[in-house]
């Protein structure tokens, strides 16, 4: 099966929380509602249930795609085909527990239509006005998201079509996945698949066959994007589908910022999410790609959630190139996702900068895969894992040196932080190396927001709640300075909203 | 000094989890006191200390505690402390990753917004910062550094009086502040505490050890036997406690109950 290579795994360590003494108010933190859901009322062009080869023909059709992407979905679609009859209850190896998903009975293509326009902000749930206020979303943002119009000037189409004509006067495209194919299809057709391929694991299969929109951005050589790409567009690019795929390439020398998702709420009829995405960076060139996730995690018995299960990868394929993962990630309930480099160049630099939140029932594993293939290449793993309420997370962390990565190295940490005594942390970190002359550093550590903390906070005159964030923010802010400024800040009212839902 | 007392116990009872410890203790304190409490391990020091801030995990089963005239049983821990209640821990805990400085403004602007007070802004609360850490002669460079983390014990304490001197509280109750003090230190940590001596604030210093009380002069001393005030007196009886031990006070009020 596709799991990943994983060898050598050295001695997890569980950290089973030790019994405190008085919990029963953090008890009752986390046993909030979400209360900040929200259903779009979306209607939908959508084809039967079910996959077959039809179908994949039908999408492609639908979208109008050229033959030798149809006979790429193909090929998908029938290893994927392979890959089910050989494990009809998808991959079992991650530390994740969710009932059989019925392939065949899921929705593979749906385009949606206009939503129900909303007059003012007024019509919105005030609940999740307040929660918009609390994030720091903009009242222009929030109007987007609901689909209500804005000033010209102002009007999202407008703005994004400013920023494409100032992005290509430098030669930047920046256009979703399907504009793509049909405008630049010698390069989606060069780097599809070129660093996750069709068949690398169940769900990148699926994807493969069935991917219905996403985005895609080409940086040529030597430029330096000069916007962080998807701040003016993420509301839009917000709910391309389930199958989303995404494929960003710094060409020589050139650098990209790249921003995915939002910290509003979101919501999805669908429970499946299965995305991919791929980077390239080519010689001296460098991407950064944040990520703040905030899907609907389900409510507090765990049901209704959103399954995530992404593929991301970046290969840093040449001399010096530089790929950064950064994420923050607070929804899903279950979420299973490793982004990975792969440092090919000489002199490549991979990073993972990663805090993951679970409550109520949410289950999360991630980690990240750094495969050291160039000489003198170097990889950071900074891991921050939150848990609350009942959730239950892993972490994953495979560093491989390859027998020609002389001088590689690898620094990897991985902290988490348990609230309460019914969550849990586990770490488990694998290392292959192949090459002596490489250094391989590991640090963990697992610490417990104690009562006396919280206690100590209190007579300071700080409140419980403010006490948790402060203490949250601490732990994380190694990652959080990672993201740009603006998102940083969302960030971490994200977060402090998350466990507001956990803290009451 | 005011006729109103600034907080009355009265036949105060209270357990520790499930085991009853403080057992019928009343005490007064004026604006401008400061009383010295003394006792034997276990007697229900740290007990009286932790009821007081309302520490979950103990227990009042009976007697009130008025604070300047209102019911203080009834307030939830972060209101006590933002009416003007500080305790000096006896352990003071340690929280990674939370810049003391970051920490220290969050609780400053917390009181101060519920006296209605303006919030300090980062330069404002910088100065303020400065002149109190001039007082317990801390370096500057263990601002940025976590609460607590890695700070000797001696630290942890000056730490303690730093953040009363901060918060300007008006009842200061100072657990064992002196416990793991040296000689310099233990000057250090009187000079704060007595900077804080004013008209209108009210001191409960727990003590083992009159060589604190030679810093630190109390109007009252009180020794703390079986979850009670077994005698009370003025300083010279702290000068006694050091020579005959608290044999004969615990005989005493063994007898009396
Ligand atoms: N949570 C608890 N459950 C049961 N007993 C407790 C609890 N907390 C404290 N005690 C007990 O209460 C008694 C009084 O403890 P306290 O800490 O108040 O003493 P103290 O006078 O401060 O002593 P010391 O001088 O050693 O600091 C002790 O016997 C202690 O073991
Ligand atoms: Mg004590």
């Amino acid at each position: 099966m596709s799991s990943p290579e994983m060898t050598t795994p050295m001695p997890p360590t569980n950290a089973a929380p030790e019994k405190p003494k008085a919990n029963a108010e953090l008890e009752r933190l986390a046993s909030q509602d979400y209360k900040y859901g929200f259903v779009t009322d979306i209607e939908e062009d959508r084809i039967a249930p079910g996959l077959t080869e039809d179908v994949v023909r039908l999408i492609s059709k639908k979208k109008n795609e050229p033959e030798w992407l149809l006979e790429y979905r193909l090929k998908a679609y029938r290893r994927f085909r392979e890959m089910l009859a050989e494990n009809p209850a998808g991959p079992e190896w991650a530390n994740v527990h969710y009932p059989k998903i019925d392939y065949d009975g899921i929705v593979y293509y749906s385009a949606p239509k206009q939503k129900k326009k909303l007059e003012s902000l007024d019509e919105i749930d005030p609940q999740l006005r307040e929660t918009y206020g609390k994030l720091g979303i903009s009242l222009l943002e929030q109007k987007r998201l609901h689909g209500i119009a804005v000033d010209a000037v102002f009007d999202s189409v407008s703005v994004a079509t400013t920023f494409k004509a100032e992005l290509e006067k430098k030669g930047i495209h920046f256009c979703s996945f399907s504009e793509a194919v049909a405008e630049h299809p010698e390069l989606v057709r060069k780097y599809l698949g070129s660093v996750v391929p069709y068949s690398d694991n169940f769900f990148a299969c699926l994807n493969a066959a069935v991917f219905s929109d996403g985005s895609f951005a080409y940086i040529p050589k030597g430029v330096r994007c000069p916007m962080e790409l998807s701040t003016y567009f993420r509301i839009n690019a917000a709910g391309t589908g389930q199958f989303e795929r995404t494929l960003l390439i710094a060409d020589e020398g050139a650098y990209v910022s790249y921003l995915e998702g939002c910290t509003a709420p979101q919501r999805d009829e669908n429970q499946l999410h299965a995305a991919v995405v791929e980077l390239v960076a080519l010689d001296r060139a460098e991407i950064k790609y944040s990520t703040v996730q905030n899907w609907y995690p389900g409510n507090a018995e765990g049901v209704g959630g959103i399954y995530n299960f992404v593929t991301k990868r970046g290969a840093c394929r040449g001399f010096r190139s530089k790929i950064s993962w950064t994420q923050v990630e607070t929804g899903s309930a279950i979420t299973w996702k490793y982004p990975s480099c792969l440092l090919i160049g000489d002199e490549s630099v991979g990073a993972f900068y990663s805090v993951a939140m679970t409550n109520h029932h949410q289950q999360a594993d991630t980690g990240t895969k750094m495969i050291h293939i160039g000489k003198n290449t170097k990889s950071t793993i900074i891991s921050k894992g939150i848990s609350a309420g009942r959730g239950n997370q892993s972490y994953r962390g495979l560093v491989k040196i390859g027998p020609k990565a002389t001088g590689a190295r690898n620094y990897s940490q991985c902290d988490s932080l348990l609230m309460g005594d019914k969550c849990g942390a586990h770490t488990f970190p694998y290392l292959d190396v192949a090459n002596p002359s490489a250094t391989v550093e590991h640090e963990a550590t697992t610490s417990k927001i104690s009562d006396d903390q919280l206690f100590f906070c209190r007579q300071r005159g700080i409140s419980e709640e403010d006490a948790i964030s402060m203490i949250v923010n601490g732990f994380c802010k190694e990652v959080l300075r990672e993201l740009p400024m603006e998102f940083a800040v969302e960030a971490q009212n994200l977060l402090s909203v998350s466990l507001e839902g956990s803290v009451g | 000094m005011s006729k109103t007392p600034l907080i009355q116990i009265r036949n105060l009872h209270a357990n520790a989890g499930e085991t009853p410890i403080l057992r019928g203790l009343t005490l007064e304190l004026f604006p401008g006191e400061v009383h010295a409490i003394m006792g034997p391990n276990g007697s229900g020091k740290s007990t009286l200390s932790n009821v007081l801030v309302g520490r979950p995990g103990y227990e009042v089963t009976g007697g009130e505690v008025l604070f300047r005239g209102k019911n203080l049983l009834e307030m939830d821990a972060e209101t006590r402390a933002r009416e003007g209640i500080f305790l000096a821990f006896q352990y003071p805990v340690e929280i990674p990753g939370v810049a003391n400085n970051y920490f220290l403004r969050t609780a400053v602007n917390a009181i101060r917004s519920h006296r209605g007070q303006p919030r300090l802004d980062a330069i404002d609360f910088l100065t303020l910062l400065r002149e109190k850490m001039k007082l317990v002669e801390m370096p500057e460079e263990m601002m940025a550094r976590a609460i607590n983390e890695g700070f000797s014990g001696g630290e942890k304490k000056r730490n303690e009086i730093l953040q009363m001197l901060l918060l300007d509280p008006s009842f200061c109750i100072l657990d064992e502040t002196d416990s793991g003090l040296d000689i310099d230190a233990l000057r250090i940590v009187s000079n704060g505490v007595n900077q804080m001596r004013s008209p209108d604030r009210a001191m409960l210093v727990i003590t083992h050890y009159q060589r604190l009380l030679d810093y630190i002069v109390p109007d009252r001393v009180h020794v703390l036997s079986k979850g009670r005030i077994a005698r009370s007196g003025g300083k010279e009886l702290a000068l006694e406690l050091e020579e005959k031990g608290y044999g004969w006070i615990e005989d005493e009020a063994g007898g009396a109950s």
